[in-house]
């Protein structure tokens, strides 16, 4: 990718005991997440990239624009087109929302132009008219930090920087905003670079992933490869899963499925009607996928795909981690199984070997999982 | 019987520190301006007597105040005369230990402008501020006041005076040159030697007259009397004539 | 004005003006001087902090003796009467508003310096984020967030300066009209035993200042409650 398309940041320097060398190249559209433990130095990125903290040893290239380079080249924050979202909203206490909103937006009307998000846009987008004139002390954590996210948009950023925006809130606002976020990340397009803790959070937002611990970049790339890469701590989490991006085919009105495609095949999924043709993301369980030799008889499983087995790694004492991918020819999208040792044994499987992977149609109704 | 005596010596052993006979001990309210004189006349009178006079120095005004409100001073050495003779009305002091012991002189002084002839200097008028002590609260301002009438000058100069709160400031006025010249005691010049000062003849104000007295609280002690009369006294005139005060 | 002799009520004015130019003019030199304290992170801060404070510590007349040797013919003050021909600073309004702002400064440094602290990092960060410079962070931003704290500083200035008696009495002359404030006026009612006049200058001083704090209060009241 050229220059103008990518986000590139490499950061490097102690912060008390703290050692810091992380770096890595993101798309500069859609919502890339950057995961880890706490402590792991996410926060610490974030906070070079936008220039609130400043390490000699920096770059940071966005769009093409130099905001850091090594020579001493720095942009101040003020000057950099980014949008920030804070963990705490943040609102300005003396504002209303409506100043709120508006305390970024440029003064002139030329300064706005093309692809200029406007305001009624974002305050519909968010669903915070009905707040416009009230005072940030009267609103509710999650009303506050919706405003939050839209006075970062009116400034009109070319990138949007989330610091965990949601983990402050309880698990019903959670709920209540992420439609949100994902709509944004929908409509607009505007890069995000989000911090999260939460996988679940990752899987619904996020398509590229900077996987991070202890201060360093483990594990950099689209999320389903992430996702399935042994060689990370997410694919042998006891609930790792796979996100997939599906597009809806058909839609089975008598008995309420929707199939998806995916890459190297087809997903069967309990879910109301949609239009055909509509993006949807679908997380698969590792431990809802089962494997077998031969496609099987009479069986309740809806969903058969075959596929050939990539890698398998034992963990724990007695389980094992199977990457497959989808496809006869193997070159689908990838997924994860996690079986018995006891299983792999008695079924003779191997690496390279040809499989059908079975996944419960239910299993993947909407509503499993933290987030579902 | 043996007990009768034992205690009786026992008080009068008690007694004998209570009030050593012969060195005895007074409580002087000394007003400001007078404080190098009387450190002085009480470290004679502890060599002459073996009495001992433990000083205070302050405003005459607060000392009043305080005595009349049952302040543990034996002997009042006002700046004037209008105080003790207040503490006397009132019943605080005894009306026949009423003295006058030292005449305040007041001197015309500048480190500014040559003031040698003082009254030319006033009637000229080459200065933009003169400095008084409040007439209200010190004898000094209304004396300087008094002068610059029996002068003539007082029309001319009024719009030019600044007052001190007390003699003390009005000196300090002149002293750091905010004011280039001003009425200060001349008790205030001893061993100053900057500036040019001009005494103002005691026939333009009435006598500064600065009183003493003895009060209630002191009149049995014999170190309270006994200072009196050494204030009183050849050597003690001496040295507060030294210290450029008149006497009587 | 309201039928009161003059020697009454000039004091009275000449001490309203004093505390109302010398408060404001607070504002203007402590806010600076606040929003630094509050926020540098230099070694040899806590050491201005107190230098600011030592007015509180030092007895007027130690005061008072240095501000009319550095009002004086000797020190700047002179320097700066001299440009309109006068010799010293000392015993003219203008030399009674320096020594006021000296004396009332650490009360006006301090409310300030804390409530600019109590703002603390993250509106200044988010301010940034939003396109806003430094400065304008502090204007739109720092500053109504930390009005509370002007307003506590405004208040303490202002009582302060009307009470005021000490300095003012140094360096003041208690010229009638110029420098004869309310504090020095009573002074001189009770010295002459004038005890009426003494009486209503001091209780109206009493009612004025008490009118001036408690709705300084009240205000500073709504408006942290507008905000909750």
């Amino acid at each position: 990718m050229s220059d103008g398309e990518t986000i590139r940041a490499a950061f490097k320097g102690m912060l008390g005991k703290f050692s810091l060398d992380a770096g890595f190249t993101a798309p500069a559209k859609g919502v890339t997440a950057l995961f880890g433990p706490s402590g792991c130095g996410k926060t610490t990125v974030l906070r070079c990239i936008a220039g609130l903290l400043r390490l000699p040893d920096g770059l940071c290239v966005v769009g093409g624009e130099v905001w850091q380079d090594r020579d001493g080249a720095f942009l101040p924050t003020h000057k950099r087109p980014l949008g920030y979202v804070f963990q705490e909203a943040s609102l300005f206490a003396h504002l209303s929302v409506r100043r709120n909103l508006m305390f970024g937006a440029p003064r002139d009307e030329a300064g706005a132009g093309k692809g200029k998000i406007a305001f009624d846009e974002v305050v519909e987008l968010l669903g915070v008219t009905a707040l416009l004139d009230r005072a940030p002390g009267k609103l509710s954590g999650g009303e506050r930090q919706r405003v939050a996210i839209g006075r970062a948009l009116l400034s009109q950023p070319k990138l949007l920087l989330m610091d965990e925006p949601l983990s402050a809130l309880d698990r019903a606002t959670k709920d209540e905003i992420l439609p949100f976020l994902e709509r944004l990340r929908d409509r607009l397009s505007l890069p995000i670079v989000y911090i999260t803790h939460a996988i679940a959070e990752v899987e619904r937002l996020a398509d590229q992933i900077v996987l991070m611990d202890k201060g360093r970049v483990i594990g950099a790339g689209p999320l389903d490869e992430l996702q399935s890469d042994p060689a990370l701590p997410l694919a042998i989490a006891r609930d790792a899963a796979v996100t997939l991006d599906g597009v809806i085919e058909a839609h089975d009105s008598g008995y309420g499925l929707l199939t998806l495609s995916v890459r190297g095949g087809s997903l069967i999924v309990p879910a109301p009607r949609a239009a055909t043709g509509e993006h949807r993301r679908i997380r698969v369980i590792a431990g809802d996928v089962s494997l077998a030799r031969e496609p099987p008889g009479q069986s309740s499983i809806l969903n058969v795909l075959p596929a050939r087995i990539v890698s398998a790694t034992p963990v724990e004492a007695d389980e094992i981690i199977a990457v497959l991918a989808l496809g006869a020819d193997g070159s689908g999208a990838r997924l994860i199984s996690r079986l018995t040792r006891k299983s792999w044994d008695a079924l003779g499987l191997a690496e390279g070997m040809s499989v059908h992977a079975q996944v419960k149609a239910v299993a993947l109704a909407p509503g499993r999982g933290e987030l579902g | 019987m043996k007990l009768t005596v034992l205690i009786a010596a026992l008080g009068v052993l008690l007694a004998s520190f209570a009030a050593p006979a012969g060195a005895g001990q007074t409580h002087v309210a000394v007003a400001a301006n007078f404080t190098e004189p009387a450190k002085e006349i009480a470290a004679l009178f502890n060599q002459k007597t073996g009495h001992e006079a433990v000083l205070t120095f302050g405003a005459s005004g607060a000392f009043f105040t305080q005595i009349t409100h049952g302040a543990p001073f034996e002997v009042f050495l006002s700046a004037d005369s209008e105080r003790p003779k207040a503490a006397v009305d009132g019943g605080f002091a005894l009306a026949d230990s009423l003295f006058t012991y030292a005449i305040g002189k007041l001197v015309l002084w500048s480190r500014v402008i040559d003031v040698t002839d003082g009254e030319a200097a006033l009637k000229a008028g080459q200065f933009q501020k003169l400095s008084i002590a409040n007439p209200v609260a010190a004898p000094y301002g209304t004396a300087a006041v008094e002068a610059m009438k029996a002068l003539g000058v007082y029309d001319a100069l009024q719009p030019k005076i600044v007052q001190g709160n007390s003699i003390a400031q009005a000196f300090q006025f002149v002293d750091t040159r905010n004011a280039e010249v001003g009425f200060v005691a001349l008790s205030q010049l001893y061993g100053v030697t900057a500036g040019t000062r001009w005494e103002v003849p005691q026939t333009l104000y009435s006598p500064i007259r600065q009183d003493a007295v003895l009060l209630k609280t002191g009149a049995d002690n014999e170190a309270s009397k006994a200072f009196l009369d050494f204030l009183k006294g050849p050597e003690a005139r001496a040295i507060i004539e030294r210290f450029g005060y008149a006497l009587n | 004005m309201l039928g009161l002799p003059s020697d009454i009520w000039v004091p009275i004015q000449l001490t309203i003006e004093l505390a109302a130019i010398t408060t404001l003019s607070l504002l203007v030199v402590a806010t600076p001087l606040a929003w630094w304290l509050a926020r540098s992170r230099a070694a040899w801060k806590e050491g201005v902090a107190a230098i600011v404070s030592l007015p509180i510590v030092l007895p007027p007349t130690v005061l008072g003796f240095y501000l009319l040797i550095l009002l004086g013919p000797d020190g700047p003050g002179g320097a700066i009467a001299s440009l309109w021909g006068a010799r010293t600073l000392a015993f003219t309004f203008t030399g009674l508003v320096i020594g006021s702002i000296v004396s009332s400064m650490p009360f006006v440094v301090q409310p300030i310096r804390n409530a600019f602290a109590a703002i603390g990092d993250r509106p200044l960060e988010v301010a940034a984020t939003l396109r806003a410079s430094p400065r304008r962070a502090f204007w739109t931003v720092a500053l109504p967030l930390a009005s509370p704290g002007l307003l506590t500083g405004a208040v303490l200035g202002f009582a302060h300066t009307v009470g005021e008696f000490g300095v003012v009495l140094m360096i003041g002359g208690n010229i009638p009209g110029r420098t004869r404030v309310m504090s020095t006026a009573i002074f001189d009612f009770v010295e002459t035993m004038r005890w009426r006049d003494a009486n209503m200058l001091a209780g109206g001083m009493v009612v004025f200042a008490f009118a001036v704090i408690l709705s300084m209060i009240l205000l500073e009241k709504r408006i942290a409650r507008a905000r909750a």
